[in-house]
């Protein structure tokens, strides 16, 4: 049996399809302002019995597939387990929001907290930033990790932020510096939340930040917890959803 | 329904944007409450009630005026019902629980301040709620620093304002501060109504009021059967019609309900199957027609079987002991009624979490989500111990915050279906 899972996260949608337990294929696409239809080209050709859908636009795929859907929540906490058993709390950092979430002994899912409706600090701004000082998202991670020092941003909101960069950069700062202060002020932000519901333990990061080298040294260096990152970070709701779809008879 | 356009202008109801307000309140209305399954028969009388919200009952209130009697308007559970049965008024809660007219609000108030006092503001200034228009008077409540200074703004707007003090502490001192407010609210009400309070105008109204609660704790215990025999839905609607609707009809009304509910247990009967995820809110009070919360929980999987809320067992789970033969002794009564409500403006307030506790047990329910409203710093500062102590009880527990408007509503849906498969899984 094949068992597929499929995440329609806000800025990608993730396709991933277990058989026998191991993961025989996955792909990615941006989400575009057609989520169905991005969603439906990711699925064709591909061959699955059933299927789970999950991330932001999961009831919008339910009325035109005829399936169950689970929170990201559960997904990232089925789907982390897949990678790897050691370790006590997720973050995942995806395009629009930011979820912490602890686990019991038993590896179920505790306790969880998100950021609140705004996309601030969260990949999202991340892409947003590094347009600002004309980067790469690659170029942006380097850059940071190259500086020195950082220079403190202290607005988090994607609108003020920019402003903030804007005028660091009229003032001569080094760019390399703005981008390293960028990133500490996401993973801080983020940290605090991981801290409030699961403050020790070994860390699974996840989400599309995860790719990003820096943000994955920071994490370490802030929280002073070790960090995993799986593979690919990006499909680890879609490998969740596709467990749950295992486990539905 | 009939047509009250006259009815309307004669309050001075704005017109155009009422009929919209009414409009949009009936759609919702059907979409969320008429569309549910399996709901019983006994909720066919509070539809009527909400279809005729601003019709037939404000005609009832129109007409009790012309009979000479008052009609009061609150927007707390600390402003006692008797008191105001007792000169012969009428006491109704205000409108408070929608997002209308928030720009002219926020005219007069921070952008950050709690929806429940905006929303009073913007019903007032936009003429939108014939409640608030056919008040004599209008009783404020010193309860958090919002509503308490919200008030010297709302004064200028209405006809007779009439602030009451609270105690913050469940100290004697405390007691007498509510009980003495009280009494002050009683010469009030007397001089409006030019009535006088007696042992016996007394004792009648704390009998109406007592079934009328009486009722509602028979509601509550009805709902710790599994499969849930009404809906949170519903019940948070019975909970908000509590406020303004005549207290006896109501009361027979609960009653019947009661008695249909009842059978329904006795049948294993429910609106969701048998093991619906349970789950208890509590927190801020939701004001009609706030039904955004409910509606979430109940559309993922899970059914709401108590409010620990002041619409909900907050305002109604205590009775006045009608014991006494002066009036001082019935003061005592109703003080000692009214001083038991554990809202978040007390410190500290251990009973609260105490009762939550309770009410998880007593209903079987699997979790609590609590709910408080953006800027309420009393519920939000007390959410954060809450929840610690409800989780060390192994009650897990989901902490909100949220407003009237719709932009959160998935972010709050994710919350709420992953919080309702950690129940699940449990």
């Amino acid at each position: 049996m094949r068992y597929a899972g499929i995440d329609i996260g806000s800025r990608t949608i993730k396709l991933a399809v277990l058989e026998n337990g191991k993961l025989v294929f996955s792909r990615k696409s941006v989400t575009s302002h057609n989520p169905l239809e991005i969603a439906r080209d990711l699925m064709e050709g591909t061959a699955f019995d059933r299927i789970t859908a999950t991330g932001y636009g999961r009831h919008l795929i339910k009325g035109h597939l005829d399936c169950p859907v689970i929170s990201e929540i559960t997904a990232f906490v089925q789907g982390s387990r897949f990678f790897s058993d050691d370790f006590e709390s997720i973050l995942d950092i995806g395009g629009q929001d930011t979820k912490a979430i602890s686990l019991d002994k038993g590896g179920n899912l505790c306790k969880f907290e998100m950021n609140d409706r705004c996309a601030a600090g969260t990949g999202r701004f991340l892409e947003v930033m590094a347009a600002v000082l004309g980067f790469t998202l690659e170029e942006f991670s380097a850059a940071a990790l190259s500086a020195k020092k950082a220079e403190k941003i202290n607005s988090m909101c994607t609108v003020f932020a920019e402003s903030e960069v804007v005028s660091h950069i009229s003032q001569g700062a080094d760019r390399n510096e703005v981008a390293l202060g960028i990133h500490k002020g996401i993973i801080s932000r983020s940290a605090g939340l991981l801290n409030r519901v699961a403050p020790a333990g070994k860390i699974f990061f996840a989400g599309g930040v995860a790719l990003n080298n820096c943000a994955r040294t920071l994490l370490e260096n802030e929280t002073g917890r070790p960090v995993f990152v799986p593979p690919d970070p990006q499909i680890v709701g879609a490998v969740g959803a596709a467990l749950n779809a295992s486990e539905n008879t | 329904m009939a047509d009250y356009t006259e009815m309307w202008k004669s309050l001075g109801i704005d017109i155009k944007n009422h009929d919209a307000l009414l409009a949009g309140l009936g759609k919702a209305y059907t979409d969320i409450f008429l569309s549910q399954k399996n709901r019983p028969e006994g909720m066919k009388y509070f539809d009527f009630v909400m279809s005729e919200v601003h019709g037939l009952r404000i005609k009832e209130l129109i007409d009790a005026k012309a009979q000479g009697r008052k009609v009061i308007g609150s927007y707390c559970v600390f402003v006692p019902e008797e008191l105001v049965l007792a000169v012969d008024g009428v006491a109704v809660g205000l409108c408070a629980g929608a997002e209308l007219n928030f720009e002219a609000a926020e005219a007069l108030l921070p952008r950050n301040t709690c929806s429940l006092i905006k929303s009073m503001f913007g019903f007032k200034l936009g003429k939108l709620c014939p409640y608030v228009e056919s008040c004599d008077v209008i009783v404020g409540e010193n309860t958090c620093d919002g509503k308490k200074k919200a008030y010297e703004i709302f004064r200028p707007l209405v006809k007779d304002l009439y602030v009451m003090d609270l105690p913050q502490t469940k100290s004697e001192t405390g007691r007498l501060v509510l009980k003495e407010e009280y009494r002050k609210f009683i010469a009030k009400l007397e001089k409006e109504s030019g009535k006088k309070i007696t042992v016996q105008s007394l004792k009648k109204a704390i009998d109406i009021v007592n079934a009328k609660r009486k009722a509602m704790i028979r509601l509550s215990a009805i709902r710790a059967a599994d499969p849930a025999p009404i809906s949170g839905l519903d019940a948070l609607l019975i909970n908000q019609v509590f406020f303004h609707d005549d207290p006896v009809r109501f009361t027979d009304s609960v009653n019947k309900l009661c008695d249909e509910l009842e059978q329904r247990v006795k049948d294993h009967k429910g609106v969701f199957p048998k093991g619906t995820t349970r789950i208890i809110v509590s927190g801020c009070p939701m004001a009609v027609p706030n039904w955004k919360l409910p509606l979430l929980i109940e559309t993922s999987n899970a059914v709401i079987v108590g409010e620990e809320s002041c619409v909900g067992e907050r305002g109604t789970r205590w009775l006045t002991e009608a014991k006494g033969n002066t009036v001082e002794e019935l003061l005592d009564a109703i003080t000692n009624r009214y001083f038991n409500v554990d809202c978040a403006v007390f410190t500290p307030n251990p009973s609260r979490v105490d009762y939550v506790k309770e009410m998880t047990k007593k209903l079987h329910a699997d979790g609590v989500i609590h709910y408080s409203l953006q800027f309420c710093q009393p519920y939000i500062i007390e959410s954060g111990p809450v929840e610690k102590e409800l989780e060390k009880s192994h009650i897990p527990t989901l902490r909100l915050e949220t407003d009237y408007s719709q932009e959160d509503a998935g972010q709050l849906k994710t919350r709420i279906e992953a919080f309702n498969e950690r129940l699940k899984r449990k």
